[in-house]
């Protein structure tokens, strides 16, 4: 019995190779003749085609008029292979290129589809298990890193001529400088943005003039720090991922723990407290920027002049006003600074592991803001500030 | 002799490459052979990593040409340089294993870009690429959960993916212990006497040049190109040139700079 079977063309140039696969049957042997030139660019033939009108005690594979071949000649020894061992039939190449067996030696023989093994897929009790080790792992990081910080504060404290303040003030520097731009446009723009809000309602009961209360207030007290948290988170929380993050793919973090010296001391201490500083002096900042928003408005178009814009919202804002807003943005800029500086220095070492610790120093970042400044609102609220 | 030597893989003619105004290497000519594993070696900043920049294309000639199997690569448009890119391989210094992806997906991605194979075959040939170097089973894990010796297997593995005619080694020793810079010049060996792949390395490691090479060339800096080549034993032994003998020597005794301090 005879069977032959061309190979499909994948190439259609006029240069494309042309395999050639014969099999011939005689008693129990089966003599497989492989010829002309084996390239990648194909699909490799299937054994099963092949031999499905033989059904052999042997399958000898010999070569004929055998051109230039590839890894689709070795793909297609394999596969017949683990055609005939699963078959239970003899698989015989010793006519085969030397080179050829070699390279078919080299591959380990497992099952007949190839010699990939799979992984069983999880169970929900192990996926279960596994999202929970790693929430614990992370809630274990976290409360370590704070606990390593609040020590490197203390020992800032306790040996200030140690600490490197000029790291620290670069960060304020850098802090400053990125931030304030976009925190002017935003600052300014939230206070517009809450005058139009107040005089559309205002207006219809002749209160214009109280629209600087209400801008004020819900300025300083919320959007204010708020607003400007989230820029920083935005900016320089993720910009500490990303530098700390590098510098851990680069080792550089690696070479600062072997040379004995405290990482969280040495990278994350200035940081964080460079952050803790600037963050309610731009809060403060954008404070001024937002009343100066809602005065713009006022003045261009509820024909309330300046100054009597200026004389109600002192009437209505008092320190502790400000004061709590003050406070608020001092805790927002240690969970930024903690945010960046936890998920840098727990960066997997990989392009993509920056990025996602940058993406996650972010929403973690954002998302501490958001639960602090609930709890802060609650807590104002018993106290009655 | 062979009346008829086999016609070269890569023919390389009055090639100047540098960078900006600064020519690093001058009207350098050489040609290589199919299989012949050839070491480019030399001082540090003598232009063997800027040859290979020209050589894989990543850097554009002054002057000169590069032919691969008689086809200019210098002179060649996007279509004929994409399929020139097809018949060679490249391992980096750093490996430059794509981090984001699993060994698997390194090893796939050329096969997918060049060929229309099936995902289920491209699956194999992975499979088959990793047992050649010794890999088998590491499909699933990124190359940050490799050690070195795994990371220059794994780049191997990625760049024999196409079954390229001529593989392009930058430094693969790099940061080895010996044994695994041995087992490396095992596999490149192996490679080579079972693939007949056409090797060039860039390499500072004698071991290796002494193991591996048929043929090095030697590139000096102030000469600004090649001042030998020919088989290192031969060189090492026969050179006229003392910089040469010097650089090839592998006894520290018989060194021309033994004896000096390190640091003057």
């Amino acid at each position: 019995m005879t069977g032959n079977l061309r190979l499909p063309v994948a190439d259609t140039g006029e240069n494309a190779p042309t395999a050639r696969l014969e099999a011939a049957t005689t008693g129990g042997d089966c003599v497989v003749k492989v010829g002309g030139d084996w390239r990648l660019n194909r699909m490799v033939p299937s054994w099963e085609k092949l031999l499905a009108k033989h059904s052999p005690a042997r399958v000898s594979v010999v070569p004929e008029e055998l051109g230039k071949w590839d890894t689709s000649l070795l793909l297609f020894l394999v596969h017949g292979r683990a055609w005939c061992a699963q078959a239970n039939r003899a698989f015989v190449i010793a006519a085969l290129p030397e080179n050829l067996q070699t390279l078919l030696s080299q591959v380990p023989v497992v099952g007949s589809s190839g010699t990939k093994t799979g992984t069983s897929p999880k169970s929900v009790r192990q996926l279960a298990e596994t999202w929970g080790t790693d929430v614990g792992k992370r809630v274990g990081e976290n409360i370590s890193f704070i606990g390593e910080c609040t020590m490197g504060f203390a020992g800032v404290l306790r040996n200030p001529r140690r600490f490197r303040w000029m790291d620290c003030l670069v960060e304020m520097q850098h802090c400053w400088s990125s931030s304030l731009p976009i925190v002017s446009l935003v600052s300014f723009l939230v206070g517009v943005i809450l005058a139009f809000q107040a005089a559309i309602q205002l207006e219809q009961y002749g209160a214009a003039v109280f629209v600087a209360d209400l801008v004020g207030l819900s300025v300083v007290r919320e959007m204010g720090p708020m607003m400007a948290a989230v820029i920083m988170a935005g900016g320089i929380g993720a910009a500490f991922a990303a530098q700390l993050g590098n510098m851990k793919v680069d080792e550089e973090i690696d070479a600062l723990e072997t040379l004995g010296i405290s990482t969280v001391v040495f990278l994350a201490v200035p940081r964080l407290l460079a952050l803790t500083v600037m963050m309610p002096i731009l809060a403060l900042y954008a404070n001024v920027l937002g009343i100066l928003g809602g005065m713009f408005v006022s003045a261009t178009m509820l024909s309330i002049p300046a100054s009597a814009y200026w004389v109600e919202t002192q009437n209505r804002v008092g320190p502790w006003d400000v004061g709590s807003g003050v406070i608020k943005s001092v805790f927002f800029g240690l969970v930024i600074g903690l945010s960046g500086c936890l998920r840098g220095m727990k960066c997997e070492r990989s392009a993509a592991g920056v990025g996602k610790a940058t993406t996650s120093a972010v929403v973690t970042g954002i998302l501490w803001i958001v639960i602090a400044d609930a709890v802060f609102a609650l807590v104002f609220n018993v106290l009655g500030i | 002799m062979n009346p008829n030597p086999p016609a070269p893989v890569i023919e390389v003619k009055g090639l100047t490459c540098g960078y900006g105004r600064a020519v690093i290497l001058q009207d350098v000519s050489f040609v290589v052979h199919p299989g012949e594993v050839l070491f480019v070696i030399g001082g540090s900043g003598c232009g063997k990593s800027t040859l290979l920049r020209c050589l894989i294309g990543l850097l554009k000639p002054l002057q000169g040409d590069i032919a691969y199997f008689g086809k200019s690569f210098t002179a060649a448009d996007a279509t004929q340089r994409r399929e020139i890119l097809k018949t060679f391989g490249v391992i980096y210094q750093s490996n430059a294993l794509w981090s984001s992806m699993t060994l698997a997906e390194n090893v796939s991605l050329p096969l997918e870009e060049h060929t229309s194979l099936s995902r289920p075959d491209r699956e194999e040939i992975v499979t088959l690429k990793l047992a050649q170097v010794g890999l088998s089973g590491s499909e699933e894990l990124y190359p940050a959960e490799l050690s070195g010796g795994m990371k220059k297997r794994a780049a191997l593995a990625r760049a024999l993916a196409l079954d390229p005619a001529i593989v392009f080694f930058d430094e693969p020793s790099e940061g080895l212990d010996p044994i695994t810079s041995r087992e490396m010049d095992r596999l490149i060996r192996q490679v080579r006497d079972v693939l007949g792949t056409t090797m060039i390395i860039v390499s500072h490691q004698l071991s290796s040049i002494f193991r591996l090479a048929d043929r090095v060339l030697v590139l000096e800096r102030a000469a600004k190109g090649i001042i030998a080549e020919g088989k290192p034993a031969d060189l090492a032994a026969h050179s006229p040139d003392p910089r040469v003998r010097d650089f090839l020597i592998q006894d520290l005794s018989l060194a021309k700079t033994s004896g000096q301090p390190f640091a003057a």
